[in-house]
């Protein structure tokens, strides 16, 4: 089944037209992802990459069903473009835009919550790599030929690290149902858990690897919700045993201010839940190998 | 951002928040000058700098007259304040805030802070003013009181109220404190920021209610659309090498060890640091050169890394996904042309183009140790490094 994203999910582009948003279409609709139009204000009525282009995310859905959207509007303008999108009812959104400041995201988030749970959008992101059901669609900026489709979710903060799990773990013959970028901001549209949540009710996916870092509450949370609610193996990683407290390490929400945000502690909260923590970067691929094998799961 | 004590002061009186008054100085004789205008008989003379915990590494001075301002202030100016904030690096003193003292009664802690976990701002506040956070969380944990804040709203009265009598303050200064409490938070939500702290806020023994000291961070994210708190900005308090690296689009924050790096992607560079902490070396720095990388801007990465004296080996780790690895090959050959590169460099590529980016590194007959792998690129760094230096 794949988590968020299958080849039926039909998606549409927010910053459709924008260079950015056109390079990233190309690729997601050269991957086979079903992209059925975009949004560009002031370009509706027009054709790109041979698909229709609407002024609004409401005519957009109105005219093409489309069920899921993927963000490159510029961060500005960002919050406004998903708060649009989930008043026109897009079930999925994928925000890859970064630098978007967190006011704004908590007005975002505050805006979703107005929707009862049945009818309020998902979002993951922003500042992620996006999402990729491996041979079915890509909703993202991800190299796509590195993932291999098989039975494993990977739920992570960061993009790069994420391809790394990915291309460790098909060097080993290990698949992907669905990768989650989740982002590097401090306030994002889902958590750990929430993917996790949904991982543990895909009937796909056999394991999960998770790949968090220093900062934030994330990570814990993610720890005591596989200890208490989650049956499939889990194997996590948590970048950033080297990075020195209160210093900023490149992702806005990848600092450590506060008891259980530091890389060590991280690991110690997640081995007491009983999650399998890769030793180093380099052996992400090989422990999910190891665990796979332990719980009887073949890749 | 960060910015001077002096300037969150300024900004908050904006908003209804009572300071004692005061004044900026450049000079021992600016400071002197300053102290007659306040007027009164006692002065504090405080070094800005960006960081807090200034008192303990004597950065504040208390004056009762023109010889000692003087010599406060010219003992102040121009020297490096360490505290545990700054790092061993320290930051110079350039600006000094001249205050009247005030005579205290009482000391409060209130800080502003986004909230991760919940989403929202916290106020946070505590009777046991005067210490850090951190140590008032340790020491007395229920001393501190908390107001999570409804953002389609903003902050509510009764919510300053209950914070006003949960830190025992007497009833003819609760209408002030709630004026106080409501334009902080107005001022932190207005202005984008991300902390705001005054610490401490004092009842005076004349009764009135004194921030003593402020703090103000603020959002990088939205500096763009307040250009009032960019001005403040201070660049002299600022790592040259990170400062740099910013206004070229490059993250860096410098460390101590001897492997430098150049990687793409915040969550891979901190991975490829522990990995060469693993493999036995200890990286100089983290650096994320981003997407988008062309060589020009790998070249601009290189010299960044080799700014720093300690760097004794390179290691680049570029997955490519928006970057392409025939790209990144090529600055890499160019830098390493260019800058005459005397110590060992390893390079790994993976992703988009890496064919392409192995043969121009093969074909450029530069003496660039290559990898594969992740674990290979740690292992053969930190060897190079060892072999280069006798370490």
């Amino acid at each position: 089944m794949a988590i968020l994203l299958t080849s039926e999910t039909p998606v549409i582009v927010q910053g459709f037209t924008g260079q950015i948003g056109t390079f990233h279409a190309k690729e997601m609709i050269e991957y086979g992802t079903r992209v059925v139009g975009g949004v560009t204000p002031g370009k509706g009525g027009t054709t790109h990459l041979e698909r229709p282009v609407f002024n609004t995310v409401k005519d957009a859905v109105q005219e093409t069903g489309a069920e899921a959207s993927i963000i490159f509007v510029p961060a500005p303008y960002a919050a406004d473009s998903i708060m649009e999108a989930a008043d026109a009812g897009i079930r999925y959104c994928v925000a890859i835009t970064d630098g978007i400041p967190a006011h704004d995201m908590i007005r975002v988030k505050r805006y979703m919550r107005r929707y009862r749970v049945e009818n309020r959008m998902r979002l993951t992101g922003p500042n992620c790599a996006g999402t990729i059901s491996p041979g079915q669609g890509m909703m993202g900026i991800m190299p796509g030929h590195i993932y291999m489709r098989g039975n494993v979710g990977i739920v992570g903060r960061s993009g790069t690290l994420g391809y790394e799990a990915a291309s460790q773990m098909k060097a080993l013959g290990i698949g992907v149902t669905t990768s989650v970028g989740i982002g590097g901001d401090p306030i994002n549209g889902s958590s750990f858990r929430d993917i996790l949540e949904l991982f543990e009710q895909d009937p796909e996916t056999k394991a999960v690897m998770m790949i968090g870092e220093i900062g934030g509450p994330q990570e814990a949370e993610a720890a005591q919700y596989v200890r208490d609610h989650m049956s499939k193996p889990v194997v996590a990683y948590i970048a950033g045993l080297t990075a020195p407290k209160g210093r900023r390490m490149g992702h806005a929400g990848a600092i450590i201010s506060a008891f259980g945000e530091s890389a060590a502690e991280k690991v110690e909260i997640l081995k007491e839940a009983g999650v399998t923590v890769a030793p180093s970067p380099a052996e992400l691929g090989v422990t999910m190998a190891r665990l796979l094998q332990q719980h009887g799961i073949a890749a | 951002m960060e910015i001077h004590e002096y300037q969150a002061k300024e900004i908050l009186q904006k908003f209804g928040i009572q300071t004692p008054p005061g004044g900026l100085a450049y000079s021992p004789e600016q400071a002197a000058y300053r102290a007659r205008e306040i007027g009164g008989e006692r002065w504090v003379v405080k070094a800005q700098i960006h960081s807090g915990a200034r008192g303990k590494a004597g950065g504040i001075k208390v004056c009762s007259n023109d010889d000692e301002i003087w010599e406060a202030a010219d003992e102040l100016l121009g020297k490096r304040l360490v505290t545990h904030q700054t790092g061993p690096a320290g930051k110079v003193v350039h600006r000094l805030y001249v205050e009247a003292a005030t005579e205290i009664e009482r000391e409060i802690y209130l800080g502003l802070v986004l909230d991760r976990a919940q989403e929202r701002v916290v106020v946070v506040a505590s009777a046991e003013g005067g210490m850090e956070i951190e140590e008032i969380a340790r020491e007395r944990p229920d001393s501190i009181i908390r107001a999570a804040i409804e953002p389609a709203v903003g902050m509510q009265d009764f919510q300053a109220r209950e914070l006003a009598f949960g830190l025992g303050l007497p009833a003819s200064l609760v209408s002030q404190a709630v004026t106080t409490f409501l334009g902080v938070y107005r001022a932190f939500r207005d202005l984008d920021a991300t902390m705001v702290e005054i610490n401490p806020l004092v009842i005076t023994r004349d009764g009135r209610l004194l921030a003593l000291d402020a703090k103000m961070s603020f959002d990088d994210n939205a500096i763009f659309r307040r250009p009032n708190i960019s001005e403040l900005r201070d660049k002299s308090q600022e790592d040259p090498r990170e400062m740099q690296a910013a206004d070229r689009g490059l993250s860096y924050v410098g460390l101590d060890g001897n492997i430098g790096n150049i990687i793409n992607g915040a969550g891979l560079a901190m991975a490829t640091m522990d990995m060469i902490q693993h493999a036995g070396g200890e990286p100089a720095n983290f650096l994320d050169i981003g997407g988008g990388a062309s060589p020009e801007r790998v070249a601009k990465a290189f010299r960044l890394v080799l700014s720093d004296d300690n760097v004794e080996a390179m290691l680049v780790n570029i997955f490519a996904g928006i970057n392409r690895c025939d790209w990144v090959a090529e600055g890499v050959v160019q830098a390493v042309r260019n800058i005459d590169l005397k110590m060992p460099l390893v390079v790994r590529l993976a992703g988009t183009n890496v064919e392409a980016g192995r043969q121009i590194l093969r074909d450029s007959g530069l003496p660039i140790i290559t990898a594969e792998t992740l674990a290979e690129a740690a292992e053969k760094v930190v060897a190079a490094w060892k072999q280069a230096t006798g370490k």
